[in-house]
């Protein structure tokens, strides 16, 4: 007799905790060729105004940290994501990647994880400044995180796309809400369970998984967001923008209908750091 | 005679008796000391497109009047959509054919040659700022005009070292860049605007604002003087619905606009089906937190100048004083007696500390703010000293006993009007300081170097002063947080928001 294997419930990671929709809705997960696999949960407004006041209340110890604790906390994130290089492959394949591309999509999301871990006490110094005012005053610049930031991922590159936007944010100490991909929600399920062993504090990343059409107005208009990011077409832009105004969010995303390159070294840069940080400037008199 | 205060010192200040201070009142009066440059003002304004003086083609002028006097001083274009757009077409044209095409050395040539032809006729900018908007000549002689002539002299240097301003990357312009500026600075401001933008390459389609268009023109007449290409910037002057034709040409690659949070909200909203990219200046209620170990006079004279300066029409104003409680009957009293001696009147008079408030619009506005003020339980203080009979006048006001809630503590009233509020402990004052959906500025005073750090760390604001205030520098970048907007204007980072990265 064959053994019966025990299937994974997919939970979505918010807060800290596993967790199916408050609204106890689900959609069916197939494979590539439409056998069911598993239920995911179909998060709804009140899931992400949790995840938010989850992120809220994470935000300021996770800013807090040193930029050296940050950087090794992102770079166990990376050594977690790699000793499970196989079952985020298999995710991967789930959706339809090939045995070869999942495999190069799960080193490429290491290897950007190491990437930002490096970072974490360096850009400071590359993208702040003192500042040689005409007058007697220290002056300098310095840049803080902006705080809440929402996200959404494209379903190409489902974990890559996913990993390229948060990880800067969360670098530099800033805590995401992030939708993943509608169409492949799976890699982030696994992700989630990565990021619960990396001593990453609960709440700094959130990871919800849904229907774009029914979050994204939240998204737009929920005014603890600092920032809106990630990927979206034009409808959608526009109705981020337009809920972004209400409470002037910055808002940073990427053309849907344009192909992105993920795996493409421009897809990491302090720049992206830099989308997600406000920068301060301080004055200061010279003299007794 | 003099009166002599010898009032008793407080018990914080019983080791060092404060010398008794001089009162003289209504006993002597100055003699006026008028500043006597001539302005040399047309008596009718064209708009400034491709290079040259061009009427409007919608054949409409309107008055700029000195709130100093109510008199008009020119008549100013009105410029339509139409005129807005062959601005733009001026300026793609010199996006395309010339200035993109000029080495950056060339660029940066240009641009301190404007430094320094603004610098030549410094006087003469300064009084005509001063009529058309009411600032005290010492400001706008001392301050706005110097600094934007500093602008453009530091901007210039950056037009040749790009290579620099992005670590790691190459950088380009953006093409034609729309700009739409406030009324508080009206020759600062566009300097703030158009040099990052010319320095970086990119042409300019720039609005002032209705009260204050004449400084923008005179400067289009150092353009000229200059051998600027015709077309690199161009200045289109109206109300609102030219505005609106700036920020939603279709040309314009990016829009930059400074002015208040609710025309900020409009406009990101009427942008959101494009992809032009924005950067946003707005408005500001910031704290300005004493704490009992500060230096008391300097932090008064800090604070006066923080509210007070440009009769309070400046976006970062210490609006908000949060003064430790065991200090506050005494700062209270500082301040009071302080605003007692500011000069308020002419703003052509080089005494002057408060000019005229710029519009009738906008002392309306402070007057009914003050009104609710009133209303809502705060005590207000006002000096009584006599107000010149013509003009748009507001003596400086200081409301004590204001609580978070009230609307002189949650609004920008744009004026010299200040809220003064009290904390007992650091966390309290940093939990009322960002208790606010604006975050541009915030000022500490405080001898400990620690509490300054900690503080400049905690408050959510783009800029904090500490043991100083309104200082501002084209090399120190400046923007807010939260609802004050997004971008920075000044520095490296500035010259970050008129690029991409390619």
């Amino acid at each position: 007799m064959t053994r019966l294997p025990i299937t994974k419930t997919p939970k979505v990671y918010v807060g800290g905790a596993f967790i199916r929709s408050e609204s106890a809705r689900t959609f069916p997960l197939r494979d590539a060729a439409g056998n069911f696999v598993a239920n995911i949960p179909q998060c709804s407004r009140k899931d992400l105004r949790n995840a938010v006041e989850a992120a809220a209340k994470a935000g300021p110890g996770w800013a807090k940290r040193t930029a050296y604790n940050r950087g090794q906390i992102i770079y166990r994130l990376g050594e977690m994501v790699e000793a499970r290089r196989t079952e985020l492959a298999a995710a991967l394949r789930l959706g339809g990647a090939t045995a070869t591309a999942a495999t190069k999509e799960v080193s490429a999301t290491v290897d950007r994880l190491i990437y930002y871990a490096g970072w974490a006490d360096k850009y400071e110094q590359v993208l702040g400044s003192v500042n040689p005012v005409a007058a007697p005053y220290f002056n300098f610049t310095v840049s803080e995180p902006m705080g809440i930031i929402g996200l959404l991922a494209p379903p190409e590159a489902p974990l890559l796309a996913l990993i390229s936007l948060l990880a800067p944010a969360i670098t530099s100490g800033n805590t995401v809400v992030a939708l993943a991909s509608s169409a492949q929600p799976y890699p982030a399920i696994i992700l989630g369970e990565m990021l619960a062993t990396s001593d990453l504090p609960s709440g700094v990343v959130n990871l919800l998984t849904g229907l774009r059409a029914e979050l994204i107005p939240t998204f737009a208009t929920h005014a603890h967001f600092r920032a809106l990011g990630g990927v979206a077409n034009k409808a959608e832009q526009t109705a981020l923008k337009l809920g972004a105004a209400e409470s002037v969010k910055r808002v940073k995303l990427f053309a849907a209908e344009a192909p992105i390159n993920w795996f493409s070294s421009e897809q990491q840069s302090v720049d992206a750091l830099r989308a997600y940080l406000e920068f301060k400037t301080v004055w200061h008199p010279i003299g007794a | 005679m003099p009166t002599l205060l010898n009032k008793k010192p407080s018990a914080a200040a019983i080791c060092r008796p404060a010398a008794p201070a001089l009162i003289f009142g209504d006993l002597w009066t100055y003699d006026p000391a008028p500043e006597t440059a001539e302005p040399k003002l047309k008596s009718r304004y064209e708009l400034f497109i491709g290079g040259k003086f061009v009427a409007p083609a919608s054949g409409k002028y309107f008055d700029s009047i000195n709130p100093a006097n109510e008199q008009k001083l020119a008549e100013i274009a009105h410029a339509n959509a139409a005129d807005v757009a062959a601005a733009y077409r001026a300026a793609k044209k010199a996006y395309d054919q010339t200035w993109s095409r000029l080495p950056g050395q060339e660029r940066a040539k240009y641009l301190f040659r404007i430094a320094r032809l603004l610098q030549d006729r410094a006087r003469e900018f300064a009084v005509a700022e001063t009529m058309d908007g009411g600032k005290p000549i010492k400001e706008s002689r001392d301050f706005d005009v110097p600094m934007a002539a500093a602008h453009f002299f530091y901007h210039a240097g950056w037009a040749d070292k790009l290579e620099y301003v992005a670590p790691g990357r190459r950088v380009a312009p953006l093409g034609v860049v729309g700009q739409v500026i406030p009324w508080n600075f009206p020759l600062l401001m566009l300097a703030w605007k158009i040099a990052p933008a010319l320095a970086m390459g990119n042409c300019v389609v720039i609005k002032p604002a209705e009260t204050t268009s004449i400084t923008a023109l005179k400067l289009a007449e150092i353009f000229q003087d200059a051998g600027l290409p015709a077309g690199v910037v161009n200045i289109v002057t109206g109300f609102a619905d030219t505005g609106a034709a700036v920020m939603g040409h279709p040309l314009a690659a990016k829009v930059a606009f400074t002015g208040s949070t609710e025309v900020g909200k409009i406009i990101m909203r009427s942008l959101a089906g494009t992809d032009k990219k924005m950067t946003m200046e707005l408005g500001g209620k910031a704290a300005n937190i004493i704490f009992d170990d500060a230096p008391l006079d300097q932090a008064v004279e800090g604070i006066i100048n923080g509210i007070f300066f440009n009769q309070g029409h400046v976006c970062c104003a210490g609006s908000r004083l949060l003064v430790h409680e065991p200090i506050a009957a005494t700062v209270l009293a500082k301040l009071k007696q302080r605003i007692s001696v500011l000069r308020v009147g002419d703003p052509l008079d080089k005494n002057t500390d408060i000019g005229a408030i710029n519009s009738r619009a906008q002392l309306a506005t402070i007057k009914r703010l003050v009104a609710v003020g009133v209303k809502e339980g705060a005590t207000l203080y006002q000096p009584d000293y006599a107000l010149p009979a013509k003009g748009y006048y507001f003596r400086p006001t200081i409301f004590s006993g204001v609580s978070m809630s009230q609307r002189i503590a949650r609004e920008e009233i744009f004026g010299p009007v200040l809220s003064v509020l009290t904390f007992r402990t650091v966390d309290e004052a940093i939990e009322k300081a960002n208790n606010t959906a604006y975050g541009l500025s915030a000022g500490v005073w405080t001898d400990k170097g620690a509490r300054i750090l900690k503080l400049a760390a905690e408050l959510k604001a783009g800029v904090v002063w500490a043991n100083t205030y309104n200082k501002f520098d084209p090399a120190s970048p400046f923007g807010g947080y939260k609802e004050s907007g997004f971008g920075r204007e000044g520095g490296r980072q500035g010259l970050l928001d008129y690029c991409k990265l390619v």
